[in-house]
């Protein structure tokens, strides 16, 4: 088989498209270069939905995190402890054993004049399940830093904005948020930076890999067994995290110089 | 554990937990916290010297050494940890056969990759596959132990580098205008001071250790989650102590364990912080 045909066979192989069966022996470079990349495309999966979601829900959190009514606060405060005071792995764990005793045909929720079944049986199949973990991780993680930023907000811009009558919401979204994400920036981007590499531990997550379709450490590890090689596959995995890496720094590096457009080039 | 354990089948209430709680497996279990306390005390010492290594060496003045400091932190920060691991593991675990093998059996003809196989000769096996089940087991925690080194180590360089950079360079100056030599600088000067500067970062590295442990079960080692998984698992009525599917209720222990972990240390850290940040010209060692 041809790279060419490898690749048409295998590229897509992690979301169930192409052949079905993986090589069993006498593995080619390419074979695993193109199987690898195409676990990759679960990682992304999972580190774009966890952070652009965990973006929003991370504003959320820090606002409740810094209210002064003790309803909000004290919720956010424990959800930010347990979450960042405990291994992801045994978050996943625990995700997991809970997902499965939720019963899988759907929960009959009555509201009266309609009556709603939520589908859980996706629950415990990992683009769901994982999916769900990591982004109420990275929202902890990222709630503490946009919190320590949110306290660092100068207050002479928020004495600025009441003295000219901003109502609150249009104080919050022009003044504090815009402030808040310029202070956080640098942290918030090693902590993306983290979530992409925990996105491997999706593999080990006890969420099976359903008909050989799985992330890029699935593929790396499949090939590491059979051949008892470990030097071809993990280099090629981690080349691949080292590229994604990468992006994800030059984008977040974008975002950092829109935010910092009106301040002079500091050099 | 108790004399009335005997029959588990005939138990109930108070005393089937109170037998139930002390089987030997359990006992391994609780032990197994020992574990991970020691492979977290065993690799702080391993960690720090090889992340000094790492930070002198990028600050090394031959180009070469930088370059191998340079090369070492970043690789490791570009990677996830746990690919980290597995690959470091084995690396490692074929590194040390080969070595035993060129030195054990020097006049073994076969290639060592067969195809598929890594192959070396019997007596260069490690640990020998004669060797008791204790061996193993060391083993395979040294292993582990030197991998979070590794690991934990590089993202140390980068930290301590960063603390070393952070001194305010006129206090070297002063101190080689009093006529010190440059070790003396290091020692008297760079080294008492870096700490102020590396204490944030070295506490939150160790709490990212903490919360790396769990990983030791992916390396093979039994620790706290092997053991989670075996007890919880449903027993059947052959077993002693049958129960339906617990697992939740041990990683929901094991969530305590590491909560209380990570909040007794940040205590620590804060006081070990006013500590290193007396008598210091920074916001937080005004006194």
């Amino acid at each position: 088989m041809s790279c060419a045909e490898t690749f048409a066979g295998y590229a897509l192989r992690s979301l169930g498209i192409g052949e079905r069966l993986l090589p069993r022996s006498d593995f080619t470079l390419c074979e695993q270069v193109v199987l690898i990349g195409s676990g990759m495309i679960w990682n992304v999966y999972f580190a774009v939905f966890a952070l652009a979601f965990g973006f929003f829900a991370a504003t959320a959190v820090a606002v409740a995190r810094a209210s002064e009514r003790w309803w909000l606060r004290e919720p956010a405060r424990a959800f930010i402890f347990v979450l960042r005071g405990s291994p992801l792995f045994i978050q996943f764990f625990i995700a997991y054993e809970t997902f499965v005793l939720i019963p899988k045909a759907g929960i009959d929720i009555n509201l009266g004049f309609i009556e709603i079944t939520a589908e859980t049986r996706w629950l415990t199949k990992a683009w769901l399940g994982a999916l769900i973990v990591l982004f109420l991780n990275t929202t902890a993680y990222t709630a503490q830093i946009f919190h320590g930023a949110l306290m660092s907000v100068p207050k002479g811009d928020l004495e600025a904005a009441d003295s000219i009558g901003m109502p609150p919401f249009r104080r919050f979204r022009r003044i504090v948020f815009p402030s808040m994400l310029r202070l956080a920036w640098a942290s918030y981007t090693n902590e993306a930076i983290f979530l992409f590499h925990a996105t491997s531990l999706v593999f080990f997550s006890s969420f099976p890999a359903w008909r050989q379709a799985g992330d890029a450490l699935y593929y790396a590890n499949y090939f590491a067994d059979k051949t008892f090689n470990p030097f071809i596959p993990y280099p090629i995995i981690a080349g691949y995290f080292i590229a994604f890496t990468l992006l994800l720094t030059i984008g977040f590096g974008f975002v950092n110089r829109h935010l910092n457009r009106h301040l002079r080039e500091s050099r | 554990m108790f004399t009335y354990c005997q029959e588990p089948g005939l138990l109930s209430g108070f005393d089937w937990w109170s037998c139930y709680l002390t089987t030997g497996k359990h006992l391994a279990f609780y032990g197994s916290f020992g574990t991970v306390m020691m492979l977290l005390l065993l690799t702080v010492p391993l960690i720090l010297i090889l992340g000094f290594a790492g930070a002198l060496a990028r600050r090394a003045s031959f180009a070469p050494v930088r370059w191998l400091g340079l090369i070492y932190t970043s690789m490791v920060r570009g990677v996830p940890d746990i690919v980290f691991f597995l690959f470091a593991l084995i690396a490692l675990d074929q590194g040390i056969e080969y070595m035993r093998h060129i030195v054990l059996c020097p006049d073994w003809s076969e290639p060592i990759r067969q195809g598929n196989d890594f192959r070396v000769c019997d007596i260069a096996k490690m640990p020998l596959s004669s060797a008791p089940q204790w061996q193993h087991e060391v083993y395979g925690f040294f292993l582990a132990m030197v991998g979070f080194a590794v690991v934990f180590g590089a993202f140390a360089a980068n930290t301590i580098y960063g603390a070393l950079c952070a001194v305010p360079h006129s206090q070297l100056e002063t101190g080689a205008a009093f006529g010190m030599t440059q070790r003396q600088v290091f020692r008297r000067i760079l080294l008492p001071q870096m700490w102020v500067y590396a204490l944030p970062g070295l506490s939150n590295l160790w709490m990212i250790l903490i919360k790396a442990t769990p990983l030791l079960f992916l390396l093979g080692v039994e620790d706290i989650v092997y053991w989670a998984r075996e007890l919880g698992g449903a027993k059947t009525g052959r077993f002693e102590y049958p129960h339906p599917d617990w697992r939740l209720g041990y990683f929901l222990a094991l969530l305590v364990f590491y909560l209380f972990l990570t909040w007794i240390s940040e205590r620590i850290f804060a006081r070990l912080n006013a500590r290193v940040s007396r008598g210091q010209a920074t916001m937080g060692g005004t006194v």
